[in-house]
């Protein structure tokens, strides 16, 4: 019962969302039915579509994994966007040196060096500080996240990473580094079959050490009561520096995967905010990793579904921002819903018993 | 006497639970009726219902002959019925008339503080609810913090007052105060419905007692004629063991040795300044003391979850004094700590996860950081039979449990884990008869295990009964040791407040 009630509630929000958005539409006039459906088919309309919907969908399903392990360790990782940048920026710089190295084993380097450095970037200074000086992460994650994308920004903007030229981009990184396409059916979108295994692997070892070793039950406690934590033996501390580190790690991850399989280079422009909508990935799946999965996707339809439905029906793409937001709104407050449908119940019954008292 | 509250054949059911089923009720003009009952006997379920906060499943409320149906509490405080909650409803920072007025205050647009204070003082005078209207409530002591609350209970103009659990939180000053309170109320005509689950104080104040079980309300007696034997049988239903037999022992050699320990609370002030003593082999040693006494910040320095500024802790032998809470526990301290909810379980978890949660690292409950949740099942279903936890499925989340078998699910952990010594803080705090029974006979079994047992406990009764010596702590001192069979009620009591003893040594 609680746990079917635990799926239905996001997904109402959801509903709830979308149908507000549709009256939005309406008002504006436009046709809501015309509108959804250029977003539905934008997002999964042809297998193109499919793909692009599932390569935006990567990096969210990654990095909200972080950011699901980081609350369920009761702590608010919100510069995982940074974290992500300066997984890019390493994966990058290892992608174009080394270039000797045979593929395999520099791709593993290359993702190997965009998680240690989203991890470092999440558990040295925010770790260290909430552990030690009560810092709060939420504060010290969002510097380090400017921090982070000012630091790439400078690096290809004349800095030592830039590619020679007048151009702020990086060079590319090797080209046996780069995960390969798909070659038939999701051939016209940037999909490696190679990035999704990665995501599918992070979603298991998510769940796995969330739930079945000793190190996510200590997390998940030090989450739920850091006093019981501390009574039952388990170095508070280090675990909170942990969870950070870990969440960077995904984050870290998810910039990695993303330079090899879709940019290959670093570019001006880091606006992709995967690391702020992730934090919506994980809120509405509950912090729960597979469920990260589906709201994963979801959001990542609504990118490359609102995309389409600019073009198609000419409403601004950012009428999906204010689904998002509704989203979030409607996630936020689910819990006003049982109470709506409580409060409904009270009024009809009492409406019953009037006639007859 | 024209009956105020009556409460018919009331049920109040939830998915799977029946919370109340089947509560008949009278009480009269000018009475002190008293509700006995365990927790999870349907007490609060029931002041909930009459207080408009649930709606019955079926029954009657009557007040003053007339059903009524309240829909919120703003209808039950209309019709005439004040109540008093265990946890209070008070604005710390406002003052006592300001909290009292609070909702409805004198005055038109502007708040008229003056008439306010009149007002409050004169509803003072009138129920000898003796207190300074200008007090902060923040600054207020837990026993004048409940008189801000039944003041705001007359200022509304209560016809009936409801006490829930009213001396839970009160020292045993306090709990007089109450009292006296509550006779003053019951010449001036207020009918009084005491809700507790402390027999001794039921036998006190209450002139008629209605005890609940499992829902439903099993007699109402006469006060007069009821001993606490029939009380505490009616209540649990079974014969109950008041008195834990406990079998003269030799104490053993020393367990634990505490030497000139002084610790600091989490806020930084000192509240142990040097405390020396010790806990041998097969005895239980009681720690008196008034409350805030250092007493606690004592076993958590011993469990390890305080530092020792200065001093030396040993455990058989070994010195202990800097090392982590869980090499601690792994050598042999098991500890029942006072807030259970807040330090001794993860409400969220279930029972399972619970019980294994001081030994999770360990195999057969995991295996190189591997969890073997199959292992804490079997483990987890065992202690729940041999203790009775209630539900007994494993799978509960503990903060489903009642007060009572959350403790049974601490003190099967730590009892279960073999240890050389127990600390015990509170271990019966808010529990009923049938718990507390529980509680002591596993204590006491320890110790004629030959295990040691240091118990520590506000409730000077529970010291007396269970202790073989007795320490009094007052202002992070020891005041002196005493032997049970030579300690009197008033002795201890002097030593308390800070008398040393004649004799006695640590």
């Amino acid at each position: 019962m609680k746990a079917l009630q635990s799926i239905l509630l996001p997904v109402a929000a959801s509903l709830v969302a979308i149908a507000i958005g549709a009256i939005l539409v309406a008002a504006l006039g436009y046709n809501p039915v015309s509108v959804y459906g250029s977003l539905i088919s934008g997002a999964f309309g042809s297998l193109g579509n499919l793909g692009n919907t599932l390569t935006a969908s990567l990096p969210l399903i990654i990095i909200g994994l972080g950011i699901a392990l980081s609350f369920q360790s009761g702590l608010f990782n919100i510069g995982a966007d940074g974290q992500y940048w300066i997984g890019a920026t390493a994966a990058v710089w290892v992608g174009y040196h080394f270039t000797s190295l045979p593929g395999w084993l520099h791709m593993l380097l290359c993702l190997a060096a965009g998680m240690v450095a989203g991890a470092l970037w999440a558990g040295v200074i925010p770790g260290l500080t909430k552990a030690f000086v009560g810092a709060h992460e939420v504060i010290t994650t969002m510097m380090m996240s400017y921090i982070a994308i000012l630091f790439a920004r400078y690096l290809i903007e004349g800095g030592p990473m830039q590619e020679k030229g007048y151009i702020p981009q990086s060079p590319l990184i090797a080209s046996n580094t780069q995960f390969p396409y798909f070659t038939q059916g999701f051939a016209r979108s940037q999909l490696s079959p190679i990035s999704m295994l990665i995501a599918a692997l992070a979603v298991l070892v998510a769940w796995f050490l969330l739930y079945k070793t000793t190190l996510g039950f200590s997390l998940r406690s030090v989450g739920l009561n850091p006093r019981a934590a501390k009574y039952a033996g388990i170095r508070v501390k280090l675990y909170i520096i942990i969870a950070l580190a870990l969440s960077g790690l995904f984050a870290g991850l998810a910039g990695a995967v993303q330079m090899l399989g879709v940019d290959h280079q670093l570019l001006d422009g880091f606006s992709s905010n995967y690391g702020y909508t992730a934090i919506v990935v994980a809120l509405l799946a509950r912090n729960n990793p597979l469920a990260v999965v589906i709201s994963g996707l979801f959001f990542g339809a609504l990118t490359t579904g609102g995309q389409n439905m600019q073009i198609v029906s000419n409403v601004p793409a950012s009428l999906t921002n204010v689904l998002t937001g509704l989203i979030i709104f409607f996630v936020g407050c689910e819990r006003i819903i049982p109470q709506v449908i409580g409060w409904y119940r009270r009024r009809r019954s009492a409406r019953a018993q009037t006639p007859a008292s | 006497m024209e009956p105020v509250l009556e409460v018919v054949d009331l049920k109040k059911w939830f998915p799977g639970v029946k919370a109340n089923d089947g509560v008949n009720l009278t009480v009269h003009a000018g009475e002190v009726h008293a509700i006995l009952g365990e927790n999870g006997a349907g007490k609060s379920t029931l002041m909930k219902v009459i207080y408009g906060l649930l709606e019955p499943t079926s029954g009657e409320i009557r007040l003053f002959g007339q059903p009524v149906h309240f829909r919120s509490p703003r209808d039950a405080i209309l019709a005439g019925i004040g109540m008093v909650h265990q946890h209070f409803m008070l604005i710390p920072a406002l003052t006592v008339a300001e909290n009292v007025v609070l909702g409805d205050e004198p005055g038109g647009v502007r708040f008229d503080r003056r008439e306010a204070v009149r007002r409050v003082r004169e509803l003072s005078e009138r129920y000898g609810l003796a207190i300074d209207p200008n007090a902060k409530v923040g600054d207020l002591t837990v026993g004048l913090q409940q008189r801000v609350e039944i003041l705001k209970a007359f200022y509304r103009k209560a016809r009936v007052l409801i006490l829930d659990e009213p001396t839970a939180l009160l020292t045993p000053q306090e709990t007089r105060e109450l009292f006296n309170i509550i006779r003053a109320l019951k010449a001036e005509g207020v009918p009084v419905l005491f809700i507790s689950h402390k027999l001794d104080e039921v036998l006190e104040i209450s002139d008629r007692v209605t005890v609940m079980r499992a829902g439903k309300t099993v007699e109402t007696l006469e006060t007069k004629g009821a001993t606490p034997q029939m009380l505490a049988n009616l209540m649990v239903g079974r014969e109950v063991v008041l008195r834990v037999e406990k079998p003269p022992m030799e104490a053993g050699p020393p367990v634990l040795e505490v030497r000139n320990l002084r610790v600091r609370s989490a806020d930084r002030h000192e509240r142990v300044k040097g405390v020396t003593l010790t806990v041998r082999r097969g005895e239980i040693l009681g720690i008196a003391g008034i409350d805030g006494n250092g007493q606690f910040e004592l076993a958590d320095a011993i469990a390890g979850l305080l530092r020792a500024e200065a001093g030396q802790i040993v455990l058989d032998g070994r010195d202990i004094t800097h090392l982590s809470p869980a090499e601690r526990t792994q050598l042999g301290i098991a500890y029942v700590p006072q807030d259970r909810q807040l330090d001794g379980l993860v409400l969220s978890f279930d029972l399972a996860s619970n019980i294994i949660l001081r030994d999770f690292r360990r195999p057969p409950f995991s295996r190189r950081g591997i969890l073997n949740r199959r292992a804490a099942e079997s483990y987890a279903k065992r202690l729940i039979e041999a203790f009775d936890v209630r539900p007994p499925d494993f799978r509960r989340k503990a903060s489903e449990l009642s007060g009572g078998n959350q403790q049974k699910v601490i003190l099967a952990r730590e009892v279960s884990r073999d240890p050389l010594i127990l600390l015990a803080a509170q271990p019966t705090r808010g529990l009923d008869v049938g718990a507390i029974e529980g509680v002591h006979r596993q204590l006491v079994r320890l110790r004629n295990e030959g295990k040691a047992v240091l118990l520590i406990s506000l409730e000077l009764d529970e010291i007396l009964s269970l202790s073989d010596r007795i320490a009094v702590m007052h202002d992070g001192e020891i005041v002196g040791v005493v032997d049970r069979a030579e300690a009197t009620r008033e002795q201890l009591g002097l030593m308390m407040t800070g008398r040393r003893a004649k004799e006695g040594t640590a």
